[in-house]
């Protein structure tokens, strides 16, 4: 089954006409069914247009109706990006994949409060996006590292992602699917819930959970690991060395008042049966360890 | 970012919040004039940087007099203020603000956050004000009352009453305290600030709640509709290398050790100085070059890192994605000839185009160390940094 996406999804791209949008737009459809999956895109002023024969329309709503789309991605630049989410929740889209770095806070707590109660997922802003290899690729991961298989991979960050799969190719274990929740302080997704997924899907075996310093996403989701998950588990956190007080890249990477660090973590997923491994070169040897 | 007290107070009388009047001053002389101009016979002479603890590390004095608030600020402008937040080097101290005395009766805290979990603004408030509230948060819990925000509605009344009824502000002073703290509520929210702190929050002078210390930072995402509040930045308070690397979007944070890396990715990034810790070494900073490095950026990065004293060896690691490795290695390859490299260079890359990206490397005859892997690639640089000589490796 995989979660969240495969080759049946409808994707619009919203920010189709930027360079960026057109860019990975591109790139995804070109990756296994994406030709299939990638059915509109979305400009307020560039209604009528398309992109390479794929269809801009003015609102997401309308690119729903038209395409019968039940995903977008949004590439829009920072300061308009939070408002395109909360767009593609208006429309009633199942998901919302976020990949736009550097949206304010305020925005976001706006737009996740107006989530409450609405059936719409979103993943990041910031992330990398999602990947359900050798079926759909929506984001910016290169596609061509992925293979598909029975590992499950939840991570904050982009390239710290594609090393975990890398190493897990190394070792001749495919993935079910592969997400980047992203590393700002407000998102959608969190660890917990792709990890409830992830649980329930019967295409997963394990999961590679790899996380960084900075709030306490990742202790929530050990302790409901502990109580529920039914497979295996095995955990990095980056940034043991990390100073207190200073934001490391992701604009939710800090450590501040004493929490948040790698070692309270690594501690806390330890105590609750989690594998964890201090070296990141070993991520996928751990993982293959507990299968 | 961060502003200094004196400007964060100006910020917050704009949404009603009171505070004691003060002046900001660059001088001894401006500093007895603005004594002079507040009037009465006690003033604050207060160090402003951006650190806290200015009151522990004795960059905070009362003076009695004129006389008193000339030798006072004589001694903390142009001092080299250590508080717990400054590390050992300190601050030197350039700006002073004179403050009007006040009597305090009793000390408060008040302070906001985004709190990630509840994904809202966080209003917390104690009585155990003028104290590290992390200490407080840490031995009495209980002593910290927490209010989560509805970004609609807004910090209400009641909310702030309640708040205020919890810390044992005097029922006669709840309304000016209710009045106090929906004005940093709206301050905060209209100005994407990302942390505001009243340390101590006063009930003075015989029955006024005033803000007597103001603390904020801001979203730096949210600094371009805000350039009011980037024009009160104080590049003398920022580290220099910090500053260099922002104009060229590199992410650079300065570590204590001698092994520089040049990653991208920011949790790669953090990865790849865990994992020379790991293996024996220090790494000499945080650096990620981002998505879109060229080949300019990477020569910037390599710049900035040479200019580190103490640094011994490189660590460059690549995972490229979108970012191809044979643009990558072109970019180390100019880079390590423009800057004229006498450290030992250890590259390790990955994915797209990554033996062409090594044939480079291979290609360019220079000294440079190819890692297969992340251990390989730590190991390498933490033996490189071992052997090679203590004096200074480079030529910048």
């Amino acid at each position: 089954m995989s979660i969240l996406i495969n080759r049946n999804s409808r994707v619009i791209t919203q920010g189709i006409t930027g360079k960026t949008g057109q860019f990975h737009t591109r790139m995804c459809r070109d990756y296994a069914f994406g030709k299939e999956c990638f059915v509109a895109g979305v400009n307020p002023r560039k209604p009528g247009e398309d992109f390479e024969g794929i269809p801009v329309f003015a609102t997401v709503q309308e690119a729903k109706q038209q395409t019968g789309a039940n995903v977008s991605v949004i590439y829009v630049p920072p300061p308009f990006a939070a408002a395109a989410i909360d767009e593609a929740v208006e429309a009633g889209l199942d998901l919302v994949i976020c990949i736009t770095e550097g949206i304010p806070v305020r925005d976001m707590i706006r737009t996740r409060y107006n989530m409450q109660g609405k059936k719409t997922k979103l993943i990041g802003p910031n992330c990398p996006g999602i990947i359900t290899p050798d079926e759909l690729k929506i984001g910016i991961m290169p596609g061509y590292i992925h293979k598909k298989g029975r590992i499950g991979v939840v991570s904050r960050s982009g390239t710290l992602t594609y090393e975990a799969v890398a190493q897990l190719m190394a070792l001749g274990l495919g993935q079910s699917t592969c997400i980047g929740i992203g590393g700002d302080p407000v998102n959608g997704l969190k660890h917990l819930d792709v990890m409830q997924l992830f649980n329930d899907d019967d295409e997963t075996d394990a999961v590679l959970m790899v996380g960084e310093i900075g709030g306490s996403d990742e202790e929530d989701c050990a302790r409901w690991i502990k109580d529920n998950m039914r497979k295996p588990v095995a955990g990095f956190i980056a940034g043991v060395t990390a100073p207190p007080g200073k934001r490391m890249g992701h604009a939710g990477a800090i450590i501040s008042g004493g929490k948040g660090t790698a070692q309270e973590k690594l501690d806390v997923m330890e105590s609750c049966g989690i594998k964890v491994t201090r070296n990141p070169a070993e991520m996928g040897k751990l993982l293959k360890s507990v299968l | 970012m961060k502003i200094h007290e004196y400007q964060a107070k100006e910020i917050l009388r704009q949404y009603g919040v009171a505070t004691p009047q003060g002046v900001a001053c660059f001088s001894v002389d401006e500093a007895v004039n603005a004594a002079k101009q507040l009037g009465g016979d006690i003033w604050a002479v207060k160090a402003q940087i951006y650190a806290g603890g200015r009151g522990k590390g004795g960059g905070v004095k009362v003076a009695k007099s004129l006389d008193e608030v000339r030798q006072r600020a004589g001694e903390i402008l142009g001092m080299r203020l250590v508080t717990h937040q400054t590390g050992p080097e300190g601050r030197i101290v350039h700006r002073l603000f004179i403050e009007q005395g006040v009597k305090i009766d009793k000390e408060y805290y008040a302070g906001m956050v985004v709190d990630r979990r509840q994904q809202r603004v966080c209003l917390m408030a104690s009585s155990e004000g003028g104290m590290d509230i992390e200490k407080v948060a840490a031995e009495t819990p209980d002593k910290i009352h927490k209010i989560f925000i509805d970004p609609v509605a807004g910090l209400t009344p009641q909310q702030a009453e309640e708040v205020a009824r919890k810390v044992g502000i005097p029922a006669v002073c709840v309304p000016q305290a209710i009045t106090l703290l929906q004005g940093l509520y709206r301050a905060f929210d209209e100005t994407d600030a990302s942390l505001l702190e009243i340390n101590p929050l006063g009930l003075v002078n015989g029955g006024q709640v005033m803000a007597l210390d103001a603390k904020m930072n801001f979203d730096d995402n949210a600094l371009y509709r805000h350039s009011d509040i980037v024009a009160l930045r104080d590049l003398d308070e920022e580290d220099p290398v910090e500053i260099e690397a922002a104009k060229h979007e590199l992410s650079y944070i300065p570590l204590d050790g001698n092994i520089g890396c040049l990653v991208n990715g920011a949790g790669l990034a953090m990865a790849t100085m865990d994992i020379i810790k790991l293996y024996g070494g220090n790494p000499a900073n945080f650096l990620d070059v981002g998505g879109g490095a060229t080949a300019e950026k990477v020569t910037e990065a390599f710049k900035l890192m040479l200019r580190n004293p103490k640094l011994q060896a490189i660590l460059v690691n690549i995972f490229g994605g979108i970012m191809k490795c044979d643009v990558i290695a072109q970019g180390v390859v100019a880079a390590a000839r423009e800057v004229q490299l006498t450290v030992p260079l250890v590259v390790r890359l990955e994915g797209t185009n990554v033996d062409l990206g090594k044939q480079i490397l291979a290609d360019s005859g220079l000294p440079i160390i190819s890692a297969t892997d992340m251990a390989d690639a730590a190991q390498k640089a933490v033996n490189a940094a071992k052997t090679k000589p203590s004096s200074c490796g480079c030529q910048n």
